[in-house]
C-alpha cells in the first residue's frame, strides 16, 4: 500500500511537472517573438538619443597675472590634456591615475611635461597672441612682433609590463626658428593657415591692412612627425585685393582650395589654387532677420565645402556651393537657432567643428554651449559648462571629448583645465533625416538618398530609407498585381468549381510552388527570365493579351461543340484543356515577338524604347521582379484563399442554386461575399510574404535606390538592402544601427499584416462554425 | 453570344486559365530546371567547323554547342553580309571553344551564314582540367618520361595518375590538417597558459617538445607529398587546338580525356552516371565555378540537422501546450497570433536578429568567457554552423507548430477521456497515447521544417554561410563536431556561383544542376511529407468509425 502512494504521489509529481515544462514551452513561442521585438529595439534605440556632455577630470590652474591660456588639447585616447598660454609653454597633465605595474607613478592632474615651445634663439620672451588651429593637429603660434611657429603636439603609447602609457611629444614641423610668412615681416592681426603633405598656405592680414597669401611648397615632402630643421621649402608672397578695410577671421580649407575672408558681415570667397593670381570667387551676404544683427563668427565644416556663420541673434547659418543656372553658387542651406536661453539672445561667439563628422559645437557669449549636426538639422544638445565664455575648448579627436579652460567650477578666481566626455554617437540619424528630404553638399537640392558608403574618407553617409521603402512598396506592389489576379481566379475554381479528383491532384501542386526555394526563384528570374524578356519584349506583352483571349476563343469553341463531344470532354476538364491552348498562345507570342520588333520597333524594343522613346531599361527591371515573386506569392494567396472559398458552408450555395441561380451567380452573390474577408486576409498574407522577400529582389534586380514606378527599371528594398550590406557594416555604427531599423520596420510592417490577417480569418472561423 | 456571356460560363473558364496558368508555371518551371541541370551532365557532342568571315579569311573553330538564337537581319546591317535580301532572321551559335591559354574567351559567337562545313571528328577530344577550364581539340602525341607513346596507353596512364593524385589529397586533407589542427591548438594552449599566468618553463619545454615533434611529422609528410608531385609531372600529351596550334598539358593537370563523339549512347549514359556522381562527391575547383559541391550539400545537411534537433523538442512542446493545455482565453490568442507572426517575419529579419543576438552578443560573451585565449580573433563570436542552426531552428518553429497541432487536433478526444478514465494522469495519456499516435503528424511537420530551413538562404547569408570554406565543420580532429566553423549551403552556392562568379555564362550549367538538386531534394521531402499526412488523415478516419 505504501509502495502504491508513492508512486502514485511520484506520478503526480511528473505530471505537474509534465505540466511546467510544457507550458514553459508553450511560452516560450511568445517570448522569442518579443525577444526579437526587443532585440532589434535595443539595438536601434541609441540613434534617436540625444549628446550626452559630462565632466570628468577639472585641474585646477595656477597661472601667472598675466598669463592666459590660448589652446587646449587631448590625446585620441584622453589619457593626456595639454595648454598652451601665451608665454609660449606647453603643459601636458594626466587625465588618468597610473597603473600599479608602471614604471612611473603618476595621478590625475600631475604634469606629464611642462616646456617651452620656443627653443629657437629668435624668440625673445615674446608675447604669443594668436594660436591658429587646423584641421590637422598642427598648430600655428604668432607672436605679438610678428614671429611665427609651427608646432604639433603629439602623443604615442609606450607599452612596458603589459601597461600603456601614453608619452607627449612635440614635433616642429617646420624647424625651431620663426617662419617668414609676411614678406616685410609685419605682425599679423589675423591669421589663418592649412596644409598638406607637399603645401602649406596661410592667407593673413597684417597690422598695416594687407591681405596676404604665403605658400610654402616643399621640395621633397613636409612631415608633421618629425623634426623639420632640415626641411627645404620653396616661399611664393602674394597679395590679395580686399574689398574691405579690416578682417575679422580668415578660414582656410583643409585641401587648400578656398580662403573665408570675413570682413564685418560680408564673407569674401579666395580661390587658392592660383599660384599667380588669387581670384575672388565670392561674396556671401547674409540676411539676417533682425536689424542691428551682424556676423560674429565663422568656421569651416569638416569636408572643406560648407562654412558656417553665427551671428549677433544667436543664429548660425550653412553656406555651401551649390550648381545652377548661372553657375556655381554659394546658397544658404539651413538655419540653427542656437540660444533658446530665457536671458534673451545671445550672440555666437565662437563655433567649433569636429574633424571627421558634420557636427559643430556653438559658444555664445553667455558661456552657453550648444551641439548640433547640421546635414540631419539636430540639436544634439544645450547647456552651460562653464560660468562664463571660456578662454579655449577643443574637441576630442575622437569627437569624445571636450577640453575647456575656463573659470574653475569650486574656485571661481582661478581658472582650470577641464575634460568632459561626449557621448553623440549617432548624431547623422534623425527621424527627419531618415523620411525626409535631406540637402547633401555637393547636391543642387534637397532629396532623398541612400548611399551607405564611398571610397573616399570624408565621404558622409547618406541614409533616407525612402528610397529602399518605396523599393519595397514598388516591388511588393507590382509582384501583387501579377500575382493576385491568377491566384485568386485559380483559387475560385479550384474551390467551388473543380471535380474532388482533380482538386485532389491540383492543390498540392500548387502548393509545391510554396516549398520552392526563394532563391531558385531568383536565379531563374535574374539569369533565365530577365535575358529572356530581354530579348522577347513584345511578345510579354502580347501574352498579357493573348492569355485571357485564347482562354475566351477556347471556352467559345467548346460552347459551340456539337452536344456528343462535349460529353467526352466535360466542363470540369477546362484547366486541362487549357494548358495546350496557353502553350500554343505563348509559343505563337513568342514568334511573333520577332515580327513585331520588326514592324513596330524597328528591330529592337529595346534600343526603341531606350532611343526613341527615352524610357531607361534595366534588364533586371520591376517586371522581371514582379513575375517571378509573384510566382512565389501566388500559392500562398491561393492556399488560403481556396481554404476559404471552400469552408463556406454548403446550404448557402445549394439554397442560392436551388432559388435558379447560375453558378456563376452563386458564386459572385454568395460565396465570394461570403469569403471575402477569407480571401481578404489570404491578400494580406501574400503582401507580407511579397515585402519581405529577400533573394528574388536581391538577384532580379540591380538593387539600384531609385525612387521611380518605371516598369523597366529596377528599385532596392530593404530586404535586399540589409542582406546586401550587413556583412560589410561596422558592428555599432550609425549604418549597422539603421539596417537594425530596416529590419525592424519590416518586422512591424510583416507584424502588421498577419496580425489583421489572423484575426480576420479567427472571425471567419467563428463565423462559419456558428452557422 | 449574349446568352453565353449571360450564363456566366465565360467567367468560369478565365479561372480555369488561373489554375492552368499555376499549372503551367509550377511545371514549366520544374521541368526547365530538370532539362537544364540534367543536359549538363550529358557528354555533348564535340563539333568542327569551317568558317569564312565577312573579309574571307577563313579559321577553324572546335567546340561545343552551348546555345542558339535567331536575330533580325537588320541588327546585323553593319556587318557588310552578302545575304539573300529575303532572308529576315539569321541564325547565330554560341560556342564553348574553352583553351584559356590560347583565347581570353571562354564563348565565340558564330553566324550560321559564315559556317561552311560542320563536321563532328572521331578524334576530337575535350581534357578537363583542373586549372584553366576544358581543352578542345585533337591528341598529337603522349610523352611518357620524355618518350613518345601510343595513344592507347594513355587510360593506363590517366589512372596511375588518379592514383597519385588520391593518396595527395589523403595526405594533404587528413594527415597534414591533422597536423595544422594540433599546431594551432597547442598555439591556443599556451596563449591560455600565458593569460593564467601559468606559462612555467616546464610546461612551455613539454609544449615546444610536442611542437618539435609535430613539425618533423610535418617535414616528412611534406617530402612524401612533393615525390607524389614529381611523380605526377612526369607525363605529359601535345594538343592540337583548332589553330594548328600545339600545347603541352602535364598530366598533373588533367582529370579527364574523353573522345565524346567516339561514345554510343551506352557509354554516353554511363559517361553521364559518373558526372552525376562526382558532381555530388567531389569538391568545386575554379572558384566554384567547376567540379562538384560536396561542401555544400554537407554543409546544408548537418545544419538541417543541427536545426532539426534544436526545433523538434520545442515546436512540440509548444503545440502540445496549445492543443492540450491552453484554456481558451485571450493569452493562448496572444500566443497563436506570436505564432502566425513567427512564420511571418521576413526571413531577413532573422537574419539580422540572429547575427545581433546569437553570434555578436552570446557568441562574444562566450568568447570572453572560454575562449580568451583566441581573441581577439573571434571563435563563437562570428557567424558559424551553430548560430546557423539556432537562427533557422527559431524560422521554422511555426512550422513544427502547425503541423503537430493539426495532428493533435485529428486524434479524436475519445482516446484521451478513455486513457484518463483508466487512471492514467495527463502526462502520462500525452506520453503513452498521444505523442505515439501524433508522431506521424510530428514527423511531417519536421519534414517541412528540413524542406524550409534546406531552401533558405537569405539569413544565412548574415549567420554563418560562405562561399568556400577550408574545413567541413565535421572532421577526424577532436572535438570532431565544429560547430563555430562557417559552412557550405547549396542556396547560397547558386546565389554566389550565379551572381558573384566572375565568369556567370560558364558557371551557368552548373548553377542549373545546383538547382535542380536542391529542387530534388526540396520537392521528395514535401511530397514525403504530404504522403504521410494524407496517409495520417485516412488512419484518424478510421479512428473515428
Amino acid at each position: 500500500m505504501a509502495a502504491l502512494t508513492r508512486s502514485t504521489r511520484s506520478r503526480g509529481v511528473k505530471n505537474s511537472l509534465a505540466k511546467w515544462l510544457i507550458t514553459l514551452g508553450g511560452i516560450s513561442v511568445l517570448f522569442t517573438l518579443v525577444l526579437i521585438f526587443l532585440y532589434l529595439l535595443y539595438v536601434v534605440k541609441p540613434i534617436f538619443e540625444s549628446a550626452k556632455i559630462e565632466q570628468k577630470v577639472n585641474i585646477s590652474l595656477n597661472l601667472a597675472d598675466n598669463e592666459n591660456v590660448l589652446a587646449s588639447g587631448v590625446d585620441e585616447l584622453q589619457e593626456l590634456a595639454y595648454k598652451i598660454t601665451n608665454t609660449g609653454n606647453i603643459d601636458f597633465y594626466h587625465l588618468k591615475t597610473s597603473v600599479e605595474q608602471a614604471t612611473n607613478e603618476y595621478s590625475v592632474g600631475d604634469k606629464a611635461l611642462s616646456t617651452s615651445l620656443f627653443t629657437g634663439d629668435s624668440f625673445n620672451q615674446a608675447k604669443v597672441v594668436n594660436v591658429v588651429n587646423s584641421f590637422s593637429a598642427t598648430k600655428l603660434l604668432h607672436t605679438e612682433n610678428g614671429q611665427s611657429l609651427l608646432v604639433q603636439p603629439s602623443f604615442y603609447a609606450k607599452y612596458l609590463n603589459d601597461t600603456r602609457e601614453i608619452i607627449p611629444q612635440i614635433y616642429y614641423p617646420l624647424g625651431h626658428d620663426s617662419l617668414i610668412i609676411d614678406e616685410q615681416q609685419r605682425p599679423l592681426s589675423t591669421l589663418a593657415f592649412a596644409m598638406d603633405d607637399e603645401k602649406i598656405v596661410f592667407v593673413g592680414f597684417t597690422q598695416d591692412k594687407r591681405l596676404i597669401k604665403t605658400s610654402f611648397i616643399a621640395e621633397d615632402e613636409f612631415s608633421v612627425t618629425s623634426d623639420g630643421d632640415d626641411v627645404d621649402y620653396e616661399t611664393i608672397f602674394q597679395q590679395i585685393d580686399l574689398p574691405s578695410k579690416s578682417v575679422d577671421e580668415i578660414k582656410v580649407t583643409p585641401d587648400l582650395n578656398l580662403a573665408f575672408v570675413r570682413s564685418g558681415s560680408t564673407v569674401y570667397v579666395y580661390s587658392l589654387n592660383d599660384d599667380d593670381d588669387v581670384e575672388l570667387k565670392a561674396t556671401i551676404t547674409p540676411t539676417l532677420d533682425d536689424k542691428g544683427s551682424y556676423l560674429t563668427s565663422m568656421a569651416l565644416l569638416s569636408g572643406s565645402s560648407s562654412v558656417l556663420l553665427g551671428d549677433s541673434s544667436g543664429r548660425v547659418s550653412q553656406w555651401f556651393e551649390v550648381a545652377t543656372e548661372s553657375g556655381r553658387e554659394f546658397k544658404q542651406i539651413r538655419r540653427f537657432t542656437a540660444d533658446n536661453d530665457k536671458q534673451g539672445k545671445s550672440a555666437i561667439a565662437a563655433i567649433y567643428t569636429e574633424q571627421y563628422r558634420k557636427s559643430f559645437y556653438t559658444m555664445s557669449a553667455n558661456g552657453m554651449v550648444n551641439v548640433f549636426y547640421t546635414t540631419s538639422e539636430a540639436h544634439l544638445w544645450q547647456g552651460k559648462l562653464t560660468s562664463s565664455q571660456p578662454e579655449a575648448l577643443a574637441i576630442a579627436p575622437r569627437a569624445n571629448g571636450l577640453t575647456i579652460v575656463g573659470n574653475d567650477p569650486l574656485d571661481a578666481s582661478k581658472k582650470s583645465l577641464q575634460v568632459f566626455s561626449v557621448h553623440n554617437e549617432h548624431p547623422e540619424v534623425t527621424w527627419q533625416a531618415l523620411w525626409q528630404e535631406v540637402w547633401y553638399e555637393g547636391y543642387p537640392e534637397p532629396d532623398y538618398i541612400w548611399q551607405s558608403t564611398s571610397g573616399s574618407d570624408d565621404f558622409e553617409g547618406k541614409f533616407s530609407l525612402v528610397p529602399i521603402s518605396f523599393g519595397t512598396i514598388k516591388a511588393a506592389l507590382y509582384a501583387m498585381l501579377f500575382a493576385v489576379p491568377i491566384a485568386l481566379t485559380a483559387a475560385i475554381y479550384t474551390a467551388y468549381f473543380m471535380t474532388p479528383g482533380m482538386r485532389k491532384k491540383v492543390k498540392p501542386t500548387i502548393e509545391m510552388m510554396e516549398a520552392l526555394p526563394t532563391v531558385i526563384l531568383g536565379f531563374l528570374a535574374g539569369l533565365w527570365l530577365a535575358p529572356l524578356m530581354e530579348e522577347y519584349l513584345p511578345a510579354i506583352f502580347l501574352l498579357f493579351i493573348f492569355l485571357p483571349l485564347s482562354t475566351l476563343m477556347a471556352a467559345f469553341a467548346w460552347h459551340n461543340l456539337p452536344n456528343h463531344w462535349k460529353e467526352k470532354l466535360p466542363e470540369t476538364l477546362a484547366p486541362m484543356l487549357l494548358i495546350p491552348v496557353m502553350i500554343l498562345a505563348i509559343y505563337t507570342a513568342f514568334s511573333l515577338s520577332g515580327v513585331l520588333e520588326v514592324a513596330f520597333f524597328s528591330g529592337d524594343m529595346r534600343q526603341y524604347l531606350t532611343n526613341d522613346l527615352g524610357i531607361d531599361f534595366d534588364q533586371r527591371n520591376a517586371l522581371v521582379v514582379g513575375i517571378a515573386m509573384g510566382f512565389a506569392v501566388i500559392p500562398t494567396i491561393f492556399s488560403m484563399a481556396e481554404d476559404a472559398i471552400f469552408s463556406v458552408p454548403g446550404h448557402l450555395t445549394s439554397g442560392s442554386l436551388a432559388l435558379g441561380a447560375t453558378p456563376w451567380q452563386t458564386l459572385i452573390k454568395v460565396v465570394l461575399l461570403t469569403a471575402s474577408p477569407g480571401i481578404f486576409s489570404a491578400i494580406m498574407m501574400g503582401l507580407g510574404r511579397a515585402v519581405g522577400e529577400t533573394m528574388i529582389v536581391l538577384m532580379a534586380t540591380g538593387n539600384t535606390p531609385i525612387l521611380d514606378w518605371s516598369i523597366f527599371q529596377g528599385m532596392r528594398t530593404l530586404a535586399a538592402n540589409i542582406a546586401v550590406e550587413m556583412p560589410e557594416s561596422e558592428v555599432g555604427s550609425s549604418h549597422y544601427r539603421i539596417l537594425f531599423l530596416a529590419a525592424f520596420v519590416l518586422f512591424i510592417f510583416t507584424f502588421i499584416f498577419n496580425t489583421a490577417a489572423e484575426f480576420v480569418r479567427q472571425r471567419l472561423r467563428e463565423k462559419y462554425s456558428s452557422m | 453570344m449574349n446568352n453565353w456571356f449571360k450564363s456566366g460560363s465565360p467567367w468560369i473558364w478565365l479561372s480555369a486559365g488561373g489554375v492552368s496558368i499555376s499549372l503551367i508555371s509550377v511545371l514549366g518551371l520544374l521541368w526547365l530546371i530538370a532539362s537544364r541541370g540534367l543536359s549538363y551532365f550529358w557528354p555533348s557532342e564535340l563539333y568542327q567547323f569551317d568558317l569564312t568571315d565577312e573579309y574571307g579569311a577563313k579559321t577553324v573553330v572546335i567546340g561545343e554547342i552551348y546555345d542558339r538564337e535567331k536575330i533580325p537581319v537588320s541588327q546585323l546591317a553593319h556587318l557588310d553580309l552578302a545575304l539573300d535580301p529575303k532572308q529576315e532572321v539569321l541564325e547565330r551559335l554560341l560556342i564553348k571553344t574553352g583553351n584559356r591559354e590560347l583565347v581570353s574567351l571562354d564563348f565565340r559567337w558564330l553566324l550560321s551564314h559564315n559556317i561552311n562545313k560542320t563536321q563532328t571528328p572521331k578524334d576530337l577530344v575535350v581534357v578537363e582540367r583542373r586549372t584553366n577550364g576544358n581543352f578542345y581539340g585533337y591528341i598529337d602525341s603522349v610523352v611518357l618520361d620524355g618518350k613518345k607513346v601510343d595513344q592507347n596507353k594513355l587510360p593506363e596512364l590517366l589512372s596511375r595518375v588518379d592514383n597519385f593524385q588520391d593518396q595527395i589529397d589523403d595526405l594533404q586533407k587528413s594527415d597534414i590538417g591533422a597536423i595544422n589542427y594540433q599546431l594551432e591548438r597547442l598555439r591556443l594552449k599556451t596563449r591560455k597558459y600565458e593569460l593564467q599566468n601559468e606559462l612555467t618553463a616546464q610546461v612551455k619545454a613539454e609544449i615546444d617538445s610536442e611542437v618539435a615533434i609535430l613539425k618533423k611529422d610535418y617535414a616528412k609528410l611534406e617530402q612524401e607529398l612533393m615525390g607524389y608531385r614529381s611523380a605526377i609531372a612526369r607525363d605529359y600529351i601535345v594538343m592540337r587546338a583548332m589553330d594548328g596550334q600545339l600545347v603541352t598539358i602535364n598530366f598533373e593537370h588533367i582529370l579527364k580525356v574523353t573522345f565524346n563523339n567516339k561514345l554510343n549512347v551506352l557509354e554516353k549514359t554511363a559517361l553521364f552516371f559518373s558526372q552525376i556522381t562526382a558532381f555530388l562527391i567531389e569538391d568545386p575547383r575554379e572558384a566554384n565555378t567547376e567540379g562538384g559541391v560536396f561542401p555544400a550539400i554537407f554543409g546544408t545537411v548537418l545544419m538541417v540537422l543541427l536545426m532539426t534537433v534544436i526545433v523538434s523538442p520545442f515546436g512540440v512542446i509548444a503545440a502540445i501546450y496549445l492543443h492540450e493545455y491552453a484554456g481558451k482565453n485571450a493569452f493562448t490568442k496572444l500566443l497563436r497570433i506570436a505564432v502566425i507572426n513567427l512564420a511571418g517575419v521576413p526571413s531577413i529579419v532573422y537574419g539580422v536578429f540572429g547575427l545581433g543576438f546569437f553570434v555578436y552578443m552570446v557568441g562574444g560573451s562566450l568568447d570572453q568567457l572560454f575562449y580568451s585565449e583566441n581573441l581577439p580573433s573571434p571563435t563563437f563570436g562570428t557567424p558559424g554552423v551553430l548560430w546557423s542552426a539556432l537562427t533557422l531552428a527559431i524560422l521554422t518553429l511555426p512550422v513544427v507548430i502547425v503541423s503537430t497541432e493539426e495532428g493533435l487536433s485529428r486524434i479524436p478526444s475519445t482516446m484521451r477521456h478513455g486513457s484518463l478514465a483508466l487512471g492514467a494522469t495527463k502526462a502520462e495519456t500525452l506520453w503513452r497515447i498521444i505523442l505515439p499516435i501524433a508522431s506521424p503528424a510530428i514527423m511531417t511537420g519536421i519534414i517541412l521544417a528540413i524542406a524550409r530551413a534546406a531552401g533558405e538562404v537569405a539569413p544565412l547569408m548574415l549567420v554563418g554561410v560562405v562561399k568556400m570554406a577550408p574545413n567541413l565543420p565535421l572532421d577526424a580532429n577532436f572535438p570532431f563536431l565544429h560547430l563555430d566553423r562557417k559552412f557550405m549551403h547549396l542556396g547560397f552556392h547558386i546565389y554566389d556561383v550565379g551572381f558573384q562568379s566572375p565568369n556567370v555564362e560558364a558557371a551557368r550549367p552548373l548553377v542549373f544542376a545546383t538547382a535542380l538538386l536542391l529542387v530534388t531534394i526540396i520537392v521528395a521531402l514535401n511530397m514525403t511529407a504530404v504522403s504521410i499526412r494524407n496517409k495520417l488523415r485516412e488512419r484518424y478516419k478510421m479512428l473515428e468509425h
